[in-house]
């Protein structure tokens, strides 16, 4: 187990790195960051007072050291519109899309496991089919669309639920159904193959023969090694929500660092735009890493490699 | 030696019989068979309707007509035949909108899963077939940029350049070949352990040839799954970036675009956003369909 | 598969012989009631010790399992859960149909796992199927069939996936353990040496009908129906075939099982075949404890 972690630990750490060079070089795409900064009016003066003020003109590898040093402290520098340095506003906004996220998870495993498993056991019938269709159907609604469908039904025809901010936690109650929504085919799926597969296998015969009641065998045999390849699936379906939250943030006008993002995007405000794209990339790495330990915890063949 | 206890019988049959009903598979076959073909009509009327968009919209859809601004659908009160999906915000025809945003989604859906694919496949299949350090390294790139938030970085790098359709295209095509090189990669490895490829090898077969012809075509079913599923996710991406005002840039009818012009008017005129939408909705669940319907035509033992 | 009749006793050791797809596990996994999804079984009487089994519901069945009969699988390999440890498989059982405590069934396991010849028993139980070896792996599956010491265990062909010198150790193992506890055993095979082995009485089976039935000694001497008469003579035995001789076999295919049946399903292969083959035979009594399905 030990020799394992270290090699996932070993290749999430070299991971980090390169997407944080990425990351960085991603926003000198466009060429001289100064002449994006300075705009299409400024000066040729202009354009150097602020490429030496940035520290622009030194090499790129300089400048991504400084960058990556700062950032591993916290350190991200200020942002080009808001006062404030740009971890403050990652703090304030990073809650909003945490919860999101986890009841979009939350909301995603709810509905698709126990569909997933109730199709495997009754495979061809109304139910299997009824959770097939469903699978389809959200997976091909785009979710800003269903979102604001939604929004008019229930936030305006209805008036059963608040359609903007993130007050209180009748807020969250959209936009995570929306965003869980997403998720829930490929969970229900997955869970619905890998319950087949298992039910089949040699093993659940012999804890039938051994009169385990089917509660006992469904849970305790099946589910548990069924279950596993949807761990994985949960976690990156939670790194999709993390940064597909930037669409439901804006059609439920939430403040969560995917508004922020997008924001930030649009007002070229880099340093924001630079942090948010780590952070949600060090989230990405950290829960595949995370993710990798959880399956070997639940599946002892691959802790022996 | 013979227990005490009792000499009666411990287990005793008589006439057991055992009957095996015929499979029940045979109605799920059809209703497969069904669901594709229903997906392929929907497809095919929704290109065909692309490519004749000159001739069978009745409008421009780029004119405007601000005296009848959002007028509404000929199925809803103050509707009329003139206009029978009604218009948008600057007058302009929705239904002639509608069907050249078919072009949009569909050249980006298309354009999108070309490029990705070639990427995608050239990398999971060296990856398959070379193993080793060179998998190793394409493992690498692959978690990195699977590490990458496919939204944001597409919404930078179109802020950056400037968006339209090439560049969507370009972005997106870059980024989403994740899906195809994993697939292709297993794909690869399970081929290359078959005996005709070891012995394409043995034969001393170079190994360019080798894959064109003995691996490719043994992996070309999925390809087509994987660039099926691709094809509706680029094109929901797209409409998700436009929508955000990072995609195409107006005036394209692009049906993400027309959504997010139409929010403003949510509440009185619905049927600005719930018209795109349930076009892009259809779509994709066509293609998702048609993807379905391959997969479990191409390989039946996939099919659960 | 029909009309299949047996019966066994306490201590005894029956065997179901017959070629593959003639239907011997689908027999034992009718009598555990562990038939899959689409197959109906019916029988005109099933018993266990005079509890009908027919008539059973679900949650008395399952209350039978593992505690009053048990069954013993092919593939070791497959049959153990990959996710659970030894020892948690075993104790499971204890504490499903005895009200014991999680130290008693620990003990148990110990016990057992001793006396199926394991070595360390008390740190096997931490160990999980994949890191033992087809062999242990299936004096797992024994001792954990014993737990609640059944009356009868059912072992469907359980050394065939196993090396050769290991087969020999199970089989003894299996012959040590029902001599000592005096369960009834039903070993379905398909190899007519451990019949010779271990078995007391013997049922031949084939194309899902039982052909032959009686002692292993009466069967072996005088066998009755012209299959098992040929199985004999598959085999070579050192001394009484002449060398440079051909192998015996039996001409022809087993015929497929889907559908509905009549008449004696090994008409098409019999030399001796006549037309009152076509109709149902019953098994008939030739001698005390020896009865064959045939007209001859």
């Amino acid at each position: 187990m030990l020799k394992y972690t270290l090699h996932k630990l070993l290749v999430a750490v070299l991971v980090a790195v390169t997407v944080s060079f990425v990351a960085f070089m991603l926003l000198r795409l466009s060429g001289d960051l100064a002449t994006a900064i300075g705009g299409e009016s400024a000066r040729g003066e202009d354009i150097e007072r602020i490429r030496t003020q940035l520290g622009l003109d030194r090499p790129v590898l300089t400048q991504y050291w400084d960058w990556a040093s700062r950032a591993a402290s916290g350190d991200f520098g200020r942002s080009y519109y808001y006062p404030e340095p740009v971890w403050t506003l990652l703090e304030e906004r990073l809650p909003v899309t945490l919860r999101l996220a986890c009841w979009g998870l939350v909301i995603s495993l709810v509905i698709g496991v126990p569909l997933g498993v109730l199709a495997a056991l009754r495979p061809n019938t109304l139910i299997d089919r009824v959770a097939m269709t469903l699978a389809v159907l959200g997976q091909a609604l785009p979710t800003f669309w269903l979102g604001l469908l939604l929004i008019i039904l229930f936030g305006l025809l209805l008036r059963w639920l608040p359609i903007s901010g993130a007050d209180t936690w009748m807020h969250y109650i959209l936009p995570s159904f929306v965003l869980g929504y997403y998720s829930t085919p490929a969970v229900m799926r997955l869970t619905r193959s890998g319950m087949l597969e298992v039910l089949a296998t040699d093993y659940i015969r012999t804890a039938y023969s051994k009169g385990l009641p089917h509660r006992t065998v469904l849970f305790k045999h099946a589910l548990r090694n069924a279950v596993i390849p949807v761990v994985a699936l949960a976690s990156v379906q939670f790194g999709l929500m993390l940064s597909g939250s930037v669409v439901i943030e804006t059609v439920f006008a939430m403040q969560g660092i995917g508004q922020l993002a997008w924001e930030s995007i649009s007002r070229q405000d880099f340093p924001v735009v630079q942090a948010v794209l780590l952070l949600v990339s060090m989230f990405y790495v950290w829960l595949t890493f995370a993710s990798d330990l959880i399956n070997a915890w639940l599946d002892p063949r691959i802790r022996a490699g | 030696m013979n227990s005490p206890l009792s000499t009666a019988s411990t287990v005793s049959t008589a006439d057991v019989e055992v009957a095996v009903a015929t499979p029940g598979g045979a109605s799920r076959r059809m209703l497969q068979h069904k669901s594709f073909v229903i997906a392929g009509t929907i497809l095919a009327v929704i290109v065909l309707m692309a490519l004749a968009a000159p001739l069978i919209a009745p409008y421009d859809p780029y004119d405007q007509d601000l005296n009848n601004r959002l007028v509404a659908p000929v199925f809803m009160e103050g509707g009329s035949w003139a206009h029978p999906l009604g218009t948008d915000g600057l007058g302009r025809d929705y239904l002639s909108r509608v069907i050249y945003g078919a072009r949009v989604s569909l050249m980006i859906g298309l354009l999108t899963a070309l490029l990705s694919g070639l990427i995608g496949a050239v990398l999971g299949i060296t990856a398959g077939y070379f193993g080793g350090r060179v998998d190793a390294f394409i493992c690498y790139v692959l978690a990195v940029r699977l590490s990458m938030p496919v939204v944001l970085v597409a919404l930078a790098v179109v802020s950056l350049i400037g968006g339209s359709l090439v560049v969507v295209i370009t972005v997106l095509g870059l980024l989403l070949w994740d899906r195809y090189a994993v697939v292709l990669r297993s794909a690869t490895q399970q081929v290359r352990a078959l005996d005709f490829v070891v012995a394409a090898q043995a034969v001393g077969a170079s190994t360019p040839r080798i894959i064109l012809t003995e691996v490719l075509p043994n992996v070309m079913s999925s390809l087509i799954v994987v660039a099926t599923f691709e094809v509706a996710h680029a094109i929901l991406l797209e409409a998700a970036l436009s929508f955000l005002g990072l995609g195409v840039q107006p005036p394209l009818p692009s049906w993400g675009l027309m959504i997010a012009e139409g929010r403003q008017h949510l509440l009185f005129e619905p049927w600005v956003i719930v018209i795109p939408g349930l076009a892009l909705s259809v779509l994709v669940l066509s293609v998702n369909m048609l993807g379905d319907g391959i997969r479990d035509l191409a390989a039946p033992e996939n099919r659960n | 598969m029909r009309r299949v009749t047996l019966s066994v006793e306490r201590g005894e050791t029956l065997c179901i012989v017959g070629e593959s797809g003639c239907g011997k596990s689908l027999t034992a996994l009718a009598i555990m009631g562990l038939l899959p999804r689409r197959t109906r079984r019916t029988a005109s009487r099933l018993a266990l010790d005079g509890i009908d089994l027919m008539a059973a519901s679900d949650a008395e069945l399952a209350d039978l399992r593992g505690s009053r009969m048990a069954m013993i699988f092919q593939e070791p390999m497959t049959s153990l859960n990959p996710c659970y440890t030894v020892g948690n498989q075993m104790e499971e059982m204890l504490l499903r149909h005895r009200k014991a405590s999680r130290r008693e069934a620990r003990d148990r396991a110990v016990q057992l796992l001793e006396k199926v010849g394991m070595t360390a028993a008390a740190s096997r139980l931490q160990q999980y199927p994949h890191q033992l070896s087809g062999g242990l792996r299936q004096r797992v599956m024994i001792a954990m069939v014993m737990m609640c010491n059944p009356d009868l265990i059912i072992a469907d062909e359980p050394t065939t996936a196993l090396d050769v010198t290991i087969q020999a150790q199970i089989l003894l193992l299996l012959a040590e353990l029902r001599r000592e506890f005096g369960m009834g055993l039903i070993l379905i095979t398909h190899d007519l040496g451990i019949v010779a082995r271990i078995a007391d009485r013997v049922a031949v089976m084939y194309a899902g009908q039982i052909v032959e039935e009686g002692t292993v000694a009466a069967v072996f001497r005088d066998p009755l129906h012209p299959y098992t008469r040929g199985l004999m003579n598959c085999i070579p035995v050192p001394g009484k075939v002449a060398r440079g001789s051909r192998l015996g076999s039996i001409p022809g295919m087993v015929p497929s099982l889907i559908g509905t049946l009549s008449g004696c399903s090994f008409r098409e292969r019999c030399d001796f075949r006549r037309p009152e083959c076509e109709a149902d035979i019953a098994l008939t009594v030739a001698t005390a404890g020896h009865a064959r399905r045939c007209i001859l």
